[in-house]
C-alpha cells in the first residue's frame, strides 16, 4: 500500500506524506539526477545538447505507452501485445500519410482504431473472465501475423513532412517530449483526481470489494483497456514520425521495455498501487542508462543483462517494502 | 467429476486436432505423408519439451516467460565452454546444461524466497537471462562442431527423428509423475489453494523448486538439440519461445489460474498448433498468416471452454 499516493496514515507531516507516497519515484528521479552528474563527469559529451534531446525525445514513445500499460496493470491486468500493436499503428499512419490523406486522418484513425481494438480485448477479459495474459498473447499472434503478412515487411519512406509530428519543434524543444510531459501530468490528474481514476486502483486492489462499493468492475476494465489503446495509439503515431522510415515490423521487445518502465515506476505488479509519473521517470531512466553505457565505452552488448538486474533489485526491493509495510 | 471435465476438454481438442489434420490432408497432399509428419515431428521437440515442464508450472497457478532465454543462454555458453575455454564438447554440454538448469532454479528460488509473483520474476529473467547471453556473446556466433554432434538434431533411430524418441520418453515421464505421483497430486493442490497445500503439509516451496529446475532443464536440453539442428548457436535462439509454449500449454486445456491442465492435453494443444503452422502453408497459407490462425485458435479455445465452465456453473 506504501507506493500510492493518496492513502497515507494521518499524523505525519506532509513531507514525510510525501516521501512514502512517491518513494519509488523519488529513487528512479535520483537515479536519474545521479547518472546525469557522474556521467557526466566522466564524459562531458554525454550532456550535450545532442545527446540530451537523443534520450528525451528519442524514448518519450515508450513514456507514452508505459502511461496506459501501467494504468492496466493497476488495474490488475496485462497486455502483452502493446510492442505488435504499435508497430501496426505507425504502420497504419504511415500508409495513409503517404496515400495523400490529410494528416489529421493520418494521426486520428490509427488511434482510433487502437481504442477500439483495446476495447474489444477489455471486454473480452471483463465479461469472459479470459486471463489478460491469455486474450493479449493471442492478440500479439494476430497483430503480428496480420502486419507482416499485409505489408511483407516493406519499409514506409517519403512521408509528408507536415505528417512528421514527433521531429516538430516548438520553442527549440522537440514536440515528442511534449506529449510526454503533457499526458503524464493528465494521466496523474486523472487518475488521482476522478471518480474513474481512482476505481482503477480500486479494481486493481480487489474487484469484488471495489463491486460492493458500487463501482462496476466490467465498465472500468474495459475502459482502462480504451485508455491503454489511446495512449499506445499516440505513442504508435510517436514511434512512426520520429525517423524518415517506418519499417512495418513489430519493434522488439518493445512490450517488454514498456512492462519493465511501469513497474520499476513503482507500479506493483499485483495490482492496486502506483503512478504513472514512476512510469514516465523509469522510461528516461533506461535511456539514460543506454546511453551511458556508451558514453562509458560499456560494450551495448551488456545493456540488456544489466537492464535484468535492474528489474531483478527493484522488483525484490519493492517485495522487501511490502514486507516491512505489513 | 474433476477427471471427467479434464477429459471432455481433451475430448474436444483431440476430435479438434483429427478435425484439422483431416482437413489439412484434404487441402494439400504433401500433408499426411510420412516424411512430413516425422520431419513436423523434429520442429516441434524444442518447444514440445520446454512446454511438458511449462505444464507443470502453469498448473501451480505460476508462469515462466524465461525459457526462451535459458535456451539462448544454455546455446551460448555451450559454444563458449567448447570454443573458448576448450573443454571437450561432452563436458561442454553437460556444463551448459547445468548452467540452464541452474538458472531455473533460480527464477524457483527467487519466486519462492521472496515471494515474488511468478509473472514478473520470470520477466526480469528473461531479460536477464538473454542479456547474459548477448554480453558473453558479444554476437559472435560458433560454428564447426563435430559431425558426431549433428545426430542429436538431425539423426534418427529406426526412421524417427532421434529428438522425437527424446520427446517421446519425457511426456511419459512427466504424464506419470503428474498423473500418478504424491508430487503430481502436491502440483495440483499448490495451484487450486496454496495456502490450503501448506497447511495440508505440503512442501510448497520445495516442490516449486524442482518445478522451475526442470523447467531450466529442458530449456538446456531444448538448447542442445537446437544447436545441433541448426548446427551454429547465436545469442538470439529462443527469442519468442515462451508465448509458442504458453499457447500449446493453454490451448491443451490447462488452466492459466492453476489446478487444472494434463500432459496430454498439452501435446495435443502442440500437435494441433504445429499441424496448423505446417498444414497452413502447405496449402499456400503465407508463413506469417499461420501466426494469426494461431492468435484466433488460442482466444477461441479459450472461450469456448470459459463459456462451457460457465454453463456447468464451474
Amino acid at each position: 500500500m506504501s507506493a500510492s499516493a493518496s492513502i497515507a496514515p494521518p499524523g505525519r507531516s506532509a513531507f514525510q506524506r510525501f516521501l512514502s507516497g512517491y518513494g519509488q519515484e523519488i529513487v528512479v528521479f535520483l537515479s536519474i539526477i545521479f547518472l546525469f552528474v557522474v556521467v557526466g563527469a566522466i564524459n562531458p559529451r554525454f550532456l550535450s545538447d545532442t545527446n540530451i534531446n537523443s534520450i528525451f525525445a528519442g524514448n518519450a514513445y515508450i513514456a507514452v505507452a508505459a502511461i496506459g500499460m501501467s494504468m492496466i496493470i493497476m488495474a490488475g491486468h496485462i497486455d502483452v501485445s502493446v510492442g505488435a500493436l504499435i508497430g501496426v499503428i505507425a504502420t497504419i499512419a504511415g500508409t495513409l500519410a503517404v496515400n495523400g490523406y490529410p494528416v489529421w486522418i493520418a494521426w486520428l484513425v490509427p488511434i482510433i482504431f487502437s481504442m477500439a481494438v483495446n476495447a474489444g480485448v477489455g471486454a473480452l477479459v471483463a465479461y469472459t473472465r479470459i486471463p489478460s495474459i491469455v486474450v493479449t498473447l493471442g492478440m500479439l499472434s494476430i497483430l503480428k501475423g496480420g502486419l507482416i503478412s499485409a505489408t511483407a515487411g516493406a519499409w514506409i519512406t517519403n512521408m509528408p513532412a507536415e505528417f512528421m509530428i514527433a521531429q516538430m519543434r516548438p520553442f527549440g524543444i522537440p514536440s515528442a517530449v511534449y506529449f510526454m510531459v503533457a499526458l503524464t501530468i493528465l494521466a496523474s490528474f486523472f487518475i488521482k483526481y476522478t471518480d474513474f481514476g481512482r476505481s482503477i486502483y480500486a479494481v486493481g486492489g480487489n474487484m469484488e470489494a471495489a463491486r460492493a462499493a458500487g463501482i462496476n468492475p466490467e465498465r472500468v476494465v474495459v475502459g482502462v483497456f480504451a485508455l491503454h489503446g489511446f495512449f499506445a495509439g499516440v505513442a504508435g503515431i510517436l514511434f512512426a514520425t520520429q525517423l524518415q522510415v517506418i519499417q512495418s515490423t513489430v519493434p522488439p521487445n518493445l512490450e517488454l521495455t514498456v512492462i519493465t518502465a511501469s513497474v520499476i515506476g513503482g507500479v506493483s505488479i499485483l495490482g492496486g498501487t502506483g503512478t504513472v509519473i514512476g512510469s514516465t521517470l523509469a522510461a528516461i531512466l533506461f535511456a539514460c542508462i543506454g546511453s551511458a553505457l556508451i558514453f562509458l565505452n560499456v560494450s551495448a552488448y551488456w545493456l540488456r543483462a544489466v537492464l535484468g538486474l535492474m528489474i531483478l533489485a527493484t522488483v525484490l526491493a519493492d517485495m522487501a517494502r511490502r514486507r516491512r509495510a505489513k | 467429476m474433476m477427471s471427467a471435465r479434464l477429459l471432455r476438454h481433451e475430448t474436444i481438442l483431440a476430435v479438434l486436432t483429427v478435425i484439422a489434420l483431416f482437413v489439412l490432408a484434404m487441402l494439400s497432399d504433401k500433408f499426411f505423408t510420412g516424411e512430413n509428419l516425422l520431419n513436423q515431428g523434429r520442429l516441434m521437440s524444442e518447444v514440445g519439451l520446454v512446454a511438458l515442464a511449462m505444464t507443470f508450472v502453469i498448473v501451480t497457478g505460476g508462469i515462466d516467460l524465461s525459457v526462451g532465454s535459458i535456451l539462448g543462454l544454455t546455446a551460448i555458453l555451450l559454444g563458449v565452454f567448447w570454443k573458448y575455454l576448450g573443454l571437450p564438447l561432452p563436458a561442454a554440454i553437460v556444463l551448459a546444461m547445468a548452467c540452464g538448469t541452474f538458472a531455473g532454479w533460480v527464477n524457483g528460488w527467487i519466486i519462492t524466497r521472496f515471494n515474488v509473483p511468478p509473472l514478473i520474476a520470470t520477466l526480469a529473467t528473461l531479460a536477464l537471462y538473454r542479456g547474459l547471453a548477448e554480453g558473453i556473446s558479444e554476437a559472435r556466433s560458433v560454428r564447426g562442431y563435430p559431425e558426431w554432434f549433428f545426430f542429436f538434431g538431425q539423426g534418427e533411430v529406426l526412421g524417427v527423428p532421434f529428438q522425437l524418441w527424446i520427446l517421446g520418453i519425457a511426456t511419459v515421464i512427466a504424464a506419470v509423475i503428474l498423473g500418478l505421483t504424491p508430487f503430481g497430486r502436491a502440483t495440483y493442490a499448490i495451484g487450486a489453494n496454496e495456502v490450503a497445500a501448506r497447511f495440508s503439509g505440503i512442501r510448497v516451496n520445495a516442490t516449486k523448486l524442482w518445478i522451475y529446475s526442470a523447467a531450466g532443464f529442458l530449456s538446456a536440453l531444448a538448447a542442445v538439440i537446437f544447436v545441433s539442428r541448426v548446427t551454429t548457436t547465436r545469442s538470439d535462439m529462443g527469442t519468442g519461445l515462451e508465448l509458442d509454449v504458453i499457447t500449446g500449454v493453454v490451448l491443451g486445456g490447462t488452466s492459466i489460474f492453476g489446478g487444472r491442465g494434463t500432459i496430454i492435453g498439452t501435446v495435443l494443444g502442440l500437435i494441433l498448433i504445429q499441424a496448423l503452422k505446417n498444414g497452413l502453408a502447405l496449402s499456400g497459407v503465407k508463413g506469417d498468416g499461420t501466426i494469426v490462425v494461431i492468435g484466433l485458435v488460442l482466444i477461441g479455445a479459450i472461450l469456448v471452454g470459459a463459456l462451457f465452465d460457465r454453463n456447468r456453473g464451474g
